[in-house]
């Protein structure tokens, strides 16, 4: 066993706080504010090497892990979470293409990403199919040497900004496994019949682009089917186990921030005479923070090293998830109070990270698609 | 990183388990409404090398380390708290003689008790002295060469059974500080002036022996003062940072049996004409288990590891130990819950298992005094 991070994973981790810290933290309160996505940061971010740091190197990519990916998350939330979620959503979908994409589809549309030339996403939920992905009913049917696609997906993550998006279509309805109905396209935005409205109105996370897209008619080539037809939801399961320890780290982030925050000000703000740490019900709060985070952290890095050894745990990577999110939730509702009123109001950034945790037990599976996963598994119901 | 444990630890995981599950549960039941030890076990798992694995080899033992140790701890406690914690008691307080003691004192106590010859225990607790251990009283003078000891300790481990034990004795009541005013003293049992009374009708552990014991004028020879006069207090909470590991592993052990004891039930168990395991609520419960219990593992293990590298991380020793109870705790709880009524009645192990939880969140530093070491870790000195 070795529990300590390797040199470079304590240098990224450096080296993603700094630019945290320098570059992320002035814009974080403005950009939530106005809602405006800083499509130069990604850039200036991908000259320094912070993104998609998964990808293979024959792809422009850093060639590392989940887990390098997951702690520069991390750093990135725990400054500042609604920009630390552009990151989280600039390459998601490059995994799959690394999983299942063909080598051109690899080396043509990987690459720009890694540079922070393009953004990327991968639509999945509909308006009537949340987690219940395989009742997806946006149409692809092939007429010639072309995919048709029709339908709409809602809450889809750079649906405004990506150059393109991988899609999950319906393909074979007729197939009697909802499993088996299913594949993932390629679809550049700028083919006919696409459009893209920016959902405003969001509880967080502001700065980020999420959009409900409409497909009228678009055509792609057959070429830009990834993987195989029919395998659609299989492929979207792996996708997802890695997906889900990308947010987890996101959660340990967002948690740690959070804590930060909250020990800094109970040791400046004075009550009854003096600090709120000396208070023993704060200090027992802090204590109980710390604890979970730190059990969230390591359960994280746990299935990331995993993955990253290709010891891909699905029940692993839904206890991470679920458990980190949790832990960012009731981390950072605990470090609001702490704050009291000063808390509720924006001069603080404590309320911009209470906005934005609560989509981490929602989105890449909710708390309770995490749970079904572990618990039939552990119980043979599947 | 790497989060595997090597092939040796998962021989001696292999083998610990093996006993377990051959040797004590013909015995649980008995032992517990007999309140009887099963020292025949005990002698046993000592031949077999399960005690006192950390001890180095100079001194008769496997010189592993603590993380070995706790892997044992927990695979016993999964099977049977009690029995579990009655043979592996028989080793606590030694590891003050392995961090303090004279190479002469180490080669005189240490080696009976991996050989079975010995069992010796630590006594700190006094009627009025528990989570505050700088209010011992229990006096020892020097007279000549030999401490002259008087006073009464309480729910001392081992105490009608062991051979000798590592006391906390006031030697210097005027010292400036409180915590520069204690000493530990090694005390034979044979002692005249030794008393030791069991204490019967505990919740838990009723096969693990604990005694109210008096000393009375009891004599030893100087040459039983382990480690510097004056400095008994910190050579405690140095020893604690040692056994709180294995107590995490007790929890995380008591906790995986408990588990495991629920879904065999709700796997056979049929209501409303089907298993309750087809109830979400129950695969949600027993998720929300096994996340818990991973999550506590990982974290022990964590603290374990570092402990075995020579870095002492108290606070992290403390989130461990006081998270690990918890969730031995709950998941007790929980998995007694889904037993039913039938949980309630000694038919099944769940009962006890529930009656054994309790302790881990009290013995080694209560959860309160855990949550105050991190809290100090964290706001420092308040």
């Amino acid at each position: 066993m070795d529990f300590e991070l390797t040199n470079r994973q304590k240098q990224i981790r450096l080296a993603a706080r700094e630019f945290a810290e320098g570059e992320l933290v002035p814009l974080g309160k403005d950009c939530e504010a106005k809602g405006e996505y800083p499509r130069e940061i990604i850039k200036k971010a991908a000259q320094l090497g912070f993104v998609g740091v998964y990808i293979k190197k024959e792809y422009g990519g850093l060639g590392l892990g989940s887990l390098e990916h997951s702690i520069i998350l991390e750093e990135f939330w725990r400054a500042e979470p609604g920009l630390g979620q552009i990151f989280s959503q600039t390459t998601f979908g490059a995994q799959e293409l690394l999983l299942f994409g063909s080598e051109e589809q690899k080396k043509k549309y990987l690459s720009p990403l890694v540079k922070g030339d393009w953004v990327m996403g991968f639509a999945i939920t509909e308006p009537e199919a949340g987690s219940d992905a395989a009742s997806a009913v946006s149409r692809a049917e092939i007429v010639g040497d072309e995919y048709v696609i029709n339908g709409n997906k809602v809450m889809i993550s750079n649906g405004t900004e990506a150059k393109f998006l991988l899609v999950y279509c319906l393909t074979h309805p007729e197939e009697t496994s909802k499993s088996r109905r299913h594949s993932i396209l390629l679809v550049e935005t700028d083919r006919p019949g696409y459009k893209a409205d920016r959902i405003h109105g969001k509880m967080g996370l502001h700065a980020s682009d999420t959009a409900n897209v409409y497909f009228n008619n678009v055509r792609v080539p057959k070429e830009n089917l990834v993987g195989e037809e029919r395998n659609g939801f299989i492929q979207l399961m792996r996708f997802l186990d890695y997906s889900r320890l990308m947010i987890a780290g996101d959660g340990v982030g967002l948690a740690q921030g959070a804590m930060e925050q909250a020990i800094d000000y109970v040791k400046k703000r004075k009550q009854f005479g003096r600090t709120i740490a000396s208070f023993q019900v704060t200090q027992f709060k802090i204590a109980e923070m710390a604890t979970l985070i730190e059990t969230a952290r390591s359960l994280t890095y746990k299935a990331c090293w995993n993955v990253d050894r290709g010891n891909v745990d699905s029940q692993l990577s839904a206890m991470a998830k679920w458990w980190a999110c949790q832990v960012a939730v009731r981390v950072v509702d605990e470090a609001l109070q702490l704050h009291g009123g000063y808390g509720y109001l924006d001069d603080y950034p404590i309320e911009r990270f209470y906005r934005a945790a609560k989509l981490l037990e929602i989105y890449e599976g909710t708390k309770e698609i995490q749970k079904m996963a572990i618990g039939r598994r552990i119980l043979g119901m599947t | 990183m790497n989060f595997d444990l090597t092939g040796e630890q998962k021989d001696i995981i292999k083998a610990a388990r093996e006993f377990a599950e051959k040797e004590f549960p013909q015995l649980s039941q008995e032992c517990d409404r007999e309140e009887r030890s099963p020292r025949h076990l005990w002698e046993k798992a000592c031949s077999l090398g399960f005690v006192g694995v950390f001890i180095p080899e100079t001194y008769g033992g496997a010189g592993l380390g603590y993380l070995e140790h706790c892997l044992i701890n927990e695979e016993f406690w999964r099977v049977d708290p009690g029995i579990a914690h009655f043979i592996l008691a028989g080793t606590f307080g030694s590891e003050l003689i392995l961090l303090f003691g004279t190479e002469e004192q180490k080669r005189k106590w240490v080696p009976p008790l991996v050989k079975a010859n010995a069992i010796t225990g630590a006594a700190i607790t006094e009627p009025d002295a528990g989570s505050d251990v700088s209010s011992v009283r229990t006096t020892a003078v020097l007279e000549g060469n030999e401490y002259v000891i008087n006073g009464t300790k309480t729910f001392i481990t081992g105490g009608t059974i062991a051979n000798f034990l590592q006391v906390l004795c006031v030697t210097d009541p005027h010292a400036e500080s409180p915590h520069d005013r204690f000493s530990v003293i090694t005390v034979e049992t044979d002692r005249k002036g030794f008393e030791a009374t069991k204490l019967k009708y505990k919740l838990g552990l009723r096969a693990s022996d604990t005694a109210e014991i008096s000393f009375s004028d009891v004599r030893v020879p100087k040459e039983n003062l382990i480690g510097t006069a004056g400095r008994g207090f910190q050579q405690f909470m140095v020893f604690f940072d040692h056994t709180r590991l294995h107590v995490c592993a007790e929890a995380v052990g008591l906790a995986q049996g408990a588990l495991e004891q629920a879904i065999e039930h709700v796997r056979k168990r049929q209501q409303f004409r089907k298993p309750l395991a087809s109830f979400q609520v129950t695969q949600f419960k027993i998720a929300e288990m096994a996340t818990r219990i991973e999550a506590g593992r990982n974290l022990y293990q964590k603290a374990a590891w570092l402990l075995d590298q020579g870095r002492v991380e108290s606070h992290l020793i403390a989130m461990a130990k006081w998270f690990t109870g918890e969730t031995a705790v709950r998941v007790a709880e929980e998995a007694l819950q889904l037993h039913g009524g039938y949980g309630f009645i000694g038919d099944y192990n769940i009962e006890r298992f529930y009656r054994d939880s309790k302790i881990v969140e009290i013995y080694e530093g209560t959860k309160e005094i855990e949550k105050m070491i991190i809290a100090r870790a964290l706001l420092g000195r308040l």
